[in-house]
């Protein structure tokens, strides 16, 4: 083949692919879309390490089935979006409820009996995992299934950003907040408080801590479910997805400490602006690569986590 | 009536036997053909449909009298998407089972875990599964798509599409897509153009937020993606959802092979350009009967691929050359496959090649549409030459290698 004269061919009807090419590119615009993708790892590590937060963080119950509770919200969502519900009430309110509910039925029939039991607890939630992986497997099919992002792409400068990374981001910030409001302002939360403490206290203050634990185990649920479901649209689903949330879910937690809000936030923050250093200069494995061996260092100068050494006291 | 041991044993012994008999006689009667796929697992999109087309063709065969007067009978086994169990299996099958012929394998990994058991063993083995190419084993049958009758079509009529000639690949990685990638880039300077990067992504990797804004700043005027797995879907959604895919074209050497096609929305997946032997879009009449056979044995057809009518082939060209032959023998199979025996079926021709063993097939430009493939152009009877260059069977029969492309 003749080699092919590259500028009258452009200009001959291929100006669909001349617009983003030939915008100048400047340093400011990749600076932006370089924070954002920042902000963006930052706020999906919060998403991914919440509900486990409040069940590891709060009632020490190692839930090795976090990640199938994601990939349960995924299939939750996509299911509903496929029976005509709203892609944003199928994300926030069914997919959330649905995993709660099913958070609530596993605590009743499995977890309750192995509070403070750390072994058998992982042990029980590991087989729930592959439970559900094999559930999910015989309803869904083990197909990759998915939906598209509701929000546009926009233009900043000469780069193309994905809109929905700003969802995510939005998303979690709101999150955090709604923690912080619920243990900080409300009862129920300064009652929750109280029974991870001293469940005997609370009890003898006539709360049952049975209750309590029920309780939060269902809301630890729901934010899995809806970690997953605002995922879901980004990814191809398939029931193993589970696995690739778990050990960022508990590097992000564990390295945290035992602080809920400011662990997640400042753990999450420490991760995702490190593996999107590496990955921008370097390449995504190294990205990955980075986060990992950061977690490793951080833990062996901070055994206690983050929030063990700073910011200790806060929620 | 008293039954005493001796009597009972006696009883028992005799019943057994008779039971077993005339089985044993429809067994030594019957010419065993072996599968070995993963038909549950994280590969089971591939495999099971490939397990279906294999037993659609065997019935086929037996329903029009066998094959030289005996029926086949199919010895199956699931490999659970596990690669240690393809070499148990493999021993199985050949020590055991003693079959006449083995189809099989899925990943490249899995083939290179049992081609030397059938190789040792003297065990004829088809593996009907699109690959990176170069394999040169006398006792081996590939009747998948090597890159040069892919890569070698789809990047220049890609980077012609694209009206450009600066090419950034992002391939999964493992060998299939390191090797892949290296022949993309030969295609494209040989095409006069330029690779500007190329990025390699575990299978697990579902975040290409990062990459999609390196891309940009690289500004290729096209994207060849051979990326595989359902992970890897993900940088299809989210090249759409930045809004990328109407100002950089892409094209995959793997997308759709797994019906992923399907999977992606129109607006997420329109204009994607592929290159295969195989759509269930093709409008043919060969297809069309063929997709009618395949609903009245199972249904609906939606499930079926590339990688199942490779199958399918697979087994009707072993029939062929066991007919030619007279015999289910493998020296005198091989003779009589070598010979470039073709099958017409729902794909086209497509024809052994008697120096490499590979086939020689029709390949189709497609460009994804409203979640089907729409054939842009078909190039008829395209050789396996990237293998033709460097393997030789006729030459040295002995060879037992992959051949890997240097550049």
């Amino acid at each position: 083949m003749p080699p092919r004269p590259e500028l009258p061919l452009r200009r001959k009807g291929r100006g669909r692919f001349l617009y983003a090419q030939n915008r100048p590119k400047d340093t400011m615009d990749l600076s932006f879309v370089i924070l954002v993708e920042m902000l963006y790892a930052v706020a999906s590590l919060i998403l991914i390490g919440a509900g486990l937060a409040v069940v590891f963080g709060m009632m020490k119950v190692i839930n090795l089935a976090h990640g199938e509770f994601m990939m349960m919200g995924g299939y939750a969502t996509i299911t509903a979006v496929n029976l005509g519900v709203n892609v944003f009430v199928a994300m926030l309110i069914i997919a959330p409820l649905i995993v709660g509910l099913i958070g609530l039925v596993v605590e009743r029939l499995v977890i309750r009996h192995l509070y403070g039991r750390l072994v058998d607890t992982m042990l029980a939630t590991w087989g729930l995992s592959l439970f559900f992986i094999g559930m999910t497997t015989m309803i869904f099919g083990n197909t990759t299934t998915g939906i598209s992002t509701p929000i546009p792409g926009f233009a900043v400068g000469g780069y193309q950003i994905n809109g929905y990374n700003f969802f995510i981001i939005v998303v979690a910030v709101l999150l955090l907040i709604g923690i912080l409001a619920v243990l900080k302002t409300t009862r129920a939360g300064l009652v929750a408080r109280g029974a991870m403490q001293r469940a005997d206290m609370a009890a003898s203050l006539g709360y049952s801590p049975d209750r309590i634990y029920m309780a939060t185990f269902f809301c630890g649920s729901a934010l899995s479910g809806l970690a997953g479901a605002v995922l879901a649209p980004l990814v191809g689903l398939v029931p193993t997805s589970g696995g690739a949330y778990i050990a960022k879910a508990f590097i992000t937690v564990i390295a945290g400490g035992p602080s809920l809000v400011a662990g997640l936030l400042s753990s999450a923050g420490f991760f995702g602006i490190v593996s999107r250093i590496f990955t921008f200069a370097i390449s995504p494995v190294i990205g990955e690569v980075a986060l990992l061996v950061a977690a490793v260092i951080l833990l062996r100068l901070l055994p206690q986590g983050i929030t063990g050494r700073f910011l200790t006291g806060r929620l | 009536m008293t039954l005493n041991r001796r009597k009972f044993l006696g009883a028992t012994a005799a019943m057994t036997g008779a039971a077993m008999l005339p089985r044993a006689v429809l067994a030594a009667d019957a010419i065993k053909l072996g599968s070995i796929v993963d038909t549950s697992g994280i590969f089971d999109a591939y495999g099971k449909p490939m397990d279906m087309a294999l037993r659609l063709a065997v019935n086929e065969i037996n329903g029009a009298g066998g094959l030289l007067g005996r029926k086949i009978e199919v010895i199956a086994y699931d490999t659970q998407s596990d690669m240690a169990l393809y070499s148990q299996y493999a021993q199985q099958l050949t020590r055991q089972d003693k079959v006449d012929v083995v189809h099989g394998g899925i990943l490249s990994a899995s083939r290179e875990a049992i081609r030397q058991t059938m190789r040792k063993t003297k065990t004829l083995y088809f593996y009907n599964v699109q690959y990176e190419g170069g394999v040169c084993d006398h006792n081996i049958f590939c009747n998948g798509l090597t890159p040069a009758q892919q890569a070698e079509v789809l990047v220049p009529w890609a980077m012609k599409e694209a009206g450009g000639k600066k090419v950034y690949t992002l391939a999964a990685d493992y060998n299939y897509g390191q090797i892949t990638a290296r022949w993309i880039e030969k295609y494209v300077r040989d095409a006069g153009g330029e690779v500007l990067s190329t990025d390699f992504f575990p299978l697990d990797v579902a975040d290409f937020g990062a990459t999609i804004a390196k891309i940009q700043t690289a500004a290729p005027d096209l994207v060849i993606a051979p990326l595989v797995g359902g992970a890897h879907l993900s940088f299809f959604r989210q090249w759409a959802a930045s809004g990328m895919k109407d100002k950089i074209p892409l094209a995959s050497t793997t997308l759709g092979v797994g019906n992923e096609h399907k999977v992606l929305t129109p607006e997420e997946g329109n204009g994607i350009m592929v290159a295969y032997s195989y759509s269930q879009d093709l409008d043919t009449p060969a297809n069309i009967a063929f997709k009618e056979r395949w609903s009245a044995a199972y249904g609906d057809p939606s499930a079926l691929h590339e990688l199942a009518i490779s199958t399918y082939y697979g087994v009707h060209t072993w029939a062929k050359g066991v007919e030619m032959a007279g015999s289910v023998e493998r020296d005198a199979v091989i003779a009589a496959l070598e010979t470039g025996v073709s099958f017409d079926g729902p794909a086209g021709k497509y024809t052994v090649d008697p120096k490499t063993h590979h086939a020689t097939v029709d390949v189709h430009l497609m460009k994804f549409k409203d979640q089907k493939m729409d054939v842009v152009e078909t190039l008829s009877q395209r050789p396996p030459i990237d293998t033709q260059a460097v393997c030789d069977l006729e030459a040295n029969p002995d060879d037992n290698t992959q051949y890997e492309i240097q550049i």
